[in-house]
């Protein structure tokens, strides 16, 4: 028993210091905001240090409710790094019209308490608790802006489809219970190892459902542009970022844990969903005016690049998702960056598409890292967003997939569209109105950071988090 | 580590490199000699590396294995023939840079980082020993290209920047999958052991047309040539050399890297496909060239068919067809990357490319008009410059393999002829049609060095192709007993004649009188 409290130590230094900041806030009032975001971000550090299975392989807690591997490690110090970054946007973002409310953080860590539970989950309840404290601490984000409609629409809308979604996980989970008479993720893949039942199946199709909403696969990504759309700028970062590492950390430990000896069952669904998603996400953006929306056609785009690898069912199929992921949380971060930054001179931010034409003559840094991300997110080398890509299909051919790649990377093409369009305003098109200078120091670091690693310099980088990635995929067989 | 003691071709990308992140900070001036100091200094480093490759010594020179890049190595090492290629560029990019100098107008310095990147770009693409470290070489190349024509092109710009980015994306993408496959088979994705192994014939088909759909779009041959015309008549002047006189090249080298050596039997499996495109592409773009109204793109049409006898030539499956489809291809860098320049000379006094607007050149400007007709009876294939003897080349052997596309070939020098000195009947005969054309000035001392650099070698490689030829000569010895065993049965059925012994000394010249026939008659 001690030992598993030892191995959720992240967890449970999360889980105090949230309720003290949420304290602090409440006595110390909406001007403790920034104190309360450096203390956040020390948490996670914090937490970060203990988490297990970065140093040892570490362990099983609470007879399997709870995993705390080299899986678990690798996922969990991303969405440590994306939760840190979105909580340091949001600062300054906020900070602007004095309308940054302490809580902000303090939601953020509650969701990343979430995530964690998500990513270690060894049983379809502690499953359904961590993604349920996401949920629910994101839907309260996305509506942050109480004053604004469209965050309050956005939060109500993300609401209502996540009720469903989690209607649907839950309906899955009792099926799956019921037809393998277990919850852990052990028990139920003993229960399908004689074989598929109609049940079970049906089992499987609902779970898989309930995670697809969270990734905002095709067919249960509608409520991803709204959503992106409304909610404030840093929190669609957010939701971008961390939650899609998560959400798809726990997508493949489902399948290859719980569902590893009904892979021929669910590798049609999750190559259906990848293929609709690389397709939809590329058509889908290409009219799209409004950079957020743009923003959350890519990422649908981009989960069903990501949902190729964990199609290939294998070790290298999970090594490539894990580091795609790990890739796509620093570009969309440091994409998101870059719009947070796009604000007219009288301070209010801008989200349209036009507002980027002639970007490089005006601000010609900015406009060179948007262009990298871009190209990055096309996948296009020398830049690094082509090395995710190039181990995903590498996976999947290695699995005999070659058909799978071969259409998946026939498909980046239509995506490819809409980023080198965003590239064309920004070159090509003649200047509009110059955004206001930023004086946010810390957005300035982060950005030239993510632009670095995006950067061919990244590419220095590729063998030591392959490496890292395939170690973690290791601890899954 | 190799003849040099340090890593050549290491420094000959990372060098163009750094010089193009220091001209995004320079001022317009500054930015223009860099670049230009910065490709000399590189072409004297090319000179080091061609004077330093032997001959006849390892197929591999120069090798280095720097890095470990995860899924790839940074591994680099060059044959004669990418010796050649590089040099091709090499000798290209001062060129582009002079061409550039007072024509483009506006943001300066980055137009001159893209030159740089460019160049950093394509050499790694003919150095590379990895076949993934190629891929990202080879599709980097997008990036700059796409801003160069988007920024700087004509007035139609955009839809030629889509157009070259989407098709060519298309194309290499497929062949991605072809790539990751083969390396999943072979276990290795070293260029070197690739080439020889041998992978089952019926995956053959399939690598060899994903490899296919890259090289045929960026060759290109009809009909996935439509992207070219664009890009060529919007891009500024010197991405029209660059593009047509390297980047072209980057088709005809993946046959003969990838395709041939990897894939013998589909290829010959295949010849079909090859030589059935090749020769609508010579007659039909031909044919188009002949009704052009704007000069460039009037190049443009005559750039595909001359690649149509790079694919012809490489599919003979002998020495002289993949020799002579060898020295087209650095043949076409210079002479078409001269006649853009060409046309870009007139273009910036008069600002159009309306053949129509021109006429009566010789009289005011004399120099031009004789430079001109040089490279035009080079393109037409004149014996004694560059074109003439990798033509004649690949018609031979492609007589060899085939009588029938020997014959449709060599119709397309008639027609090339026809189509290239009309042009210059037009633009420099007669007299004067228009005062302003007629009061235009002869060539500065800048261009006048340009075009006569170029000049220069176009007769040197007509006149003693044996320079050229001598470096590539073993890499096609081992590209031909790779492919030998898969050679098609040629219809020619070429016998050697019973010649009195004292009289030929040189084997197999029974056949050269049969297609030199046709293949004067163009002339």
């Amino acid at each position: 028993m001690i030992d598993s409290f030892a191995l959720i130590l992240p967890e449970e230094i999360l889980t105090v210091s949230s309720i003290i900041l949420l304290l602090m806030c409440a006595w110390m009032g909406d001007k403790s905001g920034r104190l309360i975001t450096w203390l956040g971000v020390g948490a996670l550090l914090l937490a970060a240090i203990w988490v297990p299975g970065i140093s040892g392989s570490g362990g099983i807690a609470f007879d399997g409710l709870f995993i705390g591997d080299r899986f678990a490690a690798f996922a969990k110090i991303l969405v440590y790094i994306g939760a840190a970054v979105a909580m340091l946007m949001a600062m300054n973002w906020f900070g602007r019209d004095k309308d940054f409310r302490a809580e902000y953080p303090v939601l953020v860590l509650f969701a990343t308490i979430g995530m964690g539970m998500m990513i270690s989950a060894g049983d379809l309840l502690t499953l359904y608790v961590g993604l349920e404290l996401l949920s629910l601490s994101s839907y309260v984000l996305a509506s942050f802006q109480r004053t604004d409609t469209r965050s309050a629409e956005a939060g109500l809308k993300y609401f209502v489809l996540g009720a469903l979604a989690s209607g649907f996980l839950l309906y899955g989970i009792s099926l799956l219970y019921g037809f393998t008479g277990s919850t852990l993720f052990s028990g139920v893949a003993q229960g399908l190892a004689d074989g598929v039942s109609q049940g079970e199946l049906f089992g499987i199709v609902f779970v898989l459902a309930g995670i697809a909403f969270k990734i905002s696969a095709v067919p249960f990504h509608m409520w991803t542009p709204d959503v992106y759309e409304g909610a404030p700028s840093p929190v669609t970062a957010f939701f971008a970022s961390a939650p899609k590492v998560a959400a798809m950390a726990l997508m493949v430990r489902v399948t290859f844990e719980a569902m590893g000896p009904a892979t021929d069952a669910w590798r049609q669904i999750i190559i259906f969903s990848a293929l609709a998603s690389t397709i939809l996400g590329g058509v889908a953006a290409i009219g799209q005016r409004n950079i957020k929306r743009l923003l959350a056609y890519s990422s649908i785009n981009n989960v069903g690049f990501a949902l190729i690898g964990v199609a290939a069912g294998t070790r290298e199929g999970a090594a490539s998702v894990l580091f795609y992921m790990a890739v796509y949380l620093v570009m969309t971060l440091g994409t998101f960056l870059v719009v947070l930054r796009m604000r007219g001179e009288d301070g209010k931010p801008i989200e349209s598409i036009e507002s980027l034409s002639g970007l490089s003559r005006t601000r010609p840094g900015l406009a060179l890292a948007l262009a990298m991300f871009m190209f990055s997110l096309a996948g296009i080398p020398p830049l690094l967003g082509f090395m995710p890509k190039f181990f995903v299909f590498e996976a999947a051919v290695a699995a005999d997939l070659t058909w799978l790649a071969a259409v998946g990377i026939a498909t980046s093409v239509i995506g490819a569209y809409y980023y080198i369009k965003i590239v064309k305003i920004m070159y090509f098109d003649e200047p509009a109105a110059a955004f206001a200078k930023s004086d946010d120091h810390i957005g300035t670091g982060l950005l030239l950071v993510s632009a670095l690693f995006v950067s061919p310099l990244g590419y220095g980088l590729v063998e030591p988090i392959m490496s890292l990635s395939r170690n973690a995929a290791g601890s899954l067989f | 580590m190799n003849q040099l003691g340090f890593p050549i071709l290491t420094t000959l990308i990372v060098l163009p490199l750094l010089a193009a992140i220091v001209c995004l900070y320079l001022s317009a001036h500054a930015a223009r000699w860099l670049a230009l100091v910065t490709t000399f200094a590189l072409l004297a480093l090319g000179v080091l590396l061609w004077a330093n490759y032997q001959i006849g010594g390892a197929q591999w020179q120069y090798t280095e294995n720097l890095a470990n890049l995860g899924a790839f190595r940074w591994a680099m090492g060059i044959d004669g023939i990418a010796l050649m290629l590089i040099m091709l560029t090499l000798f290209l990019m001062p060129v582009c840079i002079a061409a550039s100098w007072s024509s483009i107008e506006h943001r300066i310095p980055e137009y001159m980082a893209a030159f740089l990147l460019m160049e950093a770009l394509i050499i790694g693409v003919f150095a590379a020993q990895d076949i993934f470290l190629f891929y990202i070489f080879f599709e980097a190349g997008l990036i700059p290209m796409y801003l160069i024509i988007g920024i700087w092109g004509g007035n139609n710009r955009i839809y030629a920047a889509y157009k070259f980015f989407l098709y060519t994306l298309l194309g290499s993408l497929l062949m991605l999958v072809a790539m990751l496959w083969m390396v999943n088979h072979a276990g290795t994705s070293e260029i070197p052991v690739l080439m020889r192994t041998d992978f089952p014939p019926e995956a053959q088909t399939w690598l060899w047309l994903a490899f296919f759909a890259s090289f045929a779009v960026k060759m290109p041959m009809w009909p996935v040539h439509t992207w070219l015309p664009d890009a060529h008549v919007q891009a500024p002047t010197a991405g029209s050399i660059i593009l047509a006189g390297v980047l072209l090249k980057l088709g005809g080298y993946g046959f003969v890297r990838f395709s041939l050596p990897m894939f013998p039997e589909a290829s010959s499996l295949l010849i079909w496909l090859v030589f059935g495109l090749s020769m609508v592409a010579v007659v039909y773009t031909s044919l188009v060239a002949l009704v052009q109204r704007d000069m460039k793109k009037l190049i443009a049409y005559s750039s595909v068919a001359h690649m149509a006898f790079v694919t012809i030539g490489l599919f003979a499956f002998n020495r002289q067809g993949i020799e002579g489809a060898l020295i087209v291809m650095l043949s076409h860098g210079l002479v078409s990357g001269a006649l853009f320049l060409c046309v870009g000379v007139i273009y910036d006094r008069l600002h159009t490319r309306e053949i129509d607007r021109y006429g009566g050149l010789a009289n005011n400007m004399p120099i031009y008009s004789v430079l001109l007709l040089l490279f035009t009876m080079a393109a037409v294939g004149l014996p004694g410059t560059s074109g003439f003897v990798g033509e004649f080349l690949a018609l031979i052997g492609s007589y060899a393999a085939n009588s029938w596309v020997a014959f449709v070939a060599t119709t397309g020098i008639i027609l090339g002829a026809a189509y290239m000195l009309w042009l210059y009947w037009r633009v420099v005969y007669g007299t004067s049609r228009n005062a302003d054309a007629a009061a235009m000035p002869d060539l500065n001392k800048r261009e006048l060095a340009s075009l006569g650099a170029i000049a220069a070698v176009v007769l040197w490689m007509g006149v003693y192709p044996e320079s050229f030829l001598a470096p590539m000569r073993d890499d096609v010895g081992h590209l031909l007993a790779r492919i030998e065993r898969a050679a098609p049965a040629g219809d020619a059925q070429l016998q050697r004649g019973a010649a009195p012994a004292a009289q030929s000394p040189h084997g197999g010249s029974e056949h050269a009188p049969a297609a030199n026939t046709p293949a004067e008659g163009g002339h």
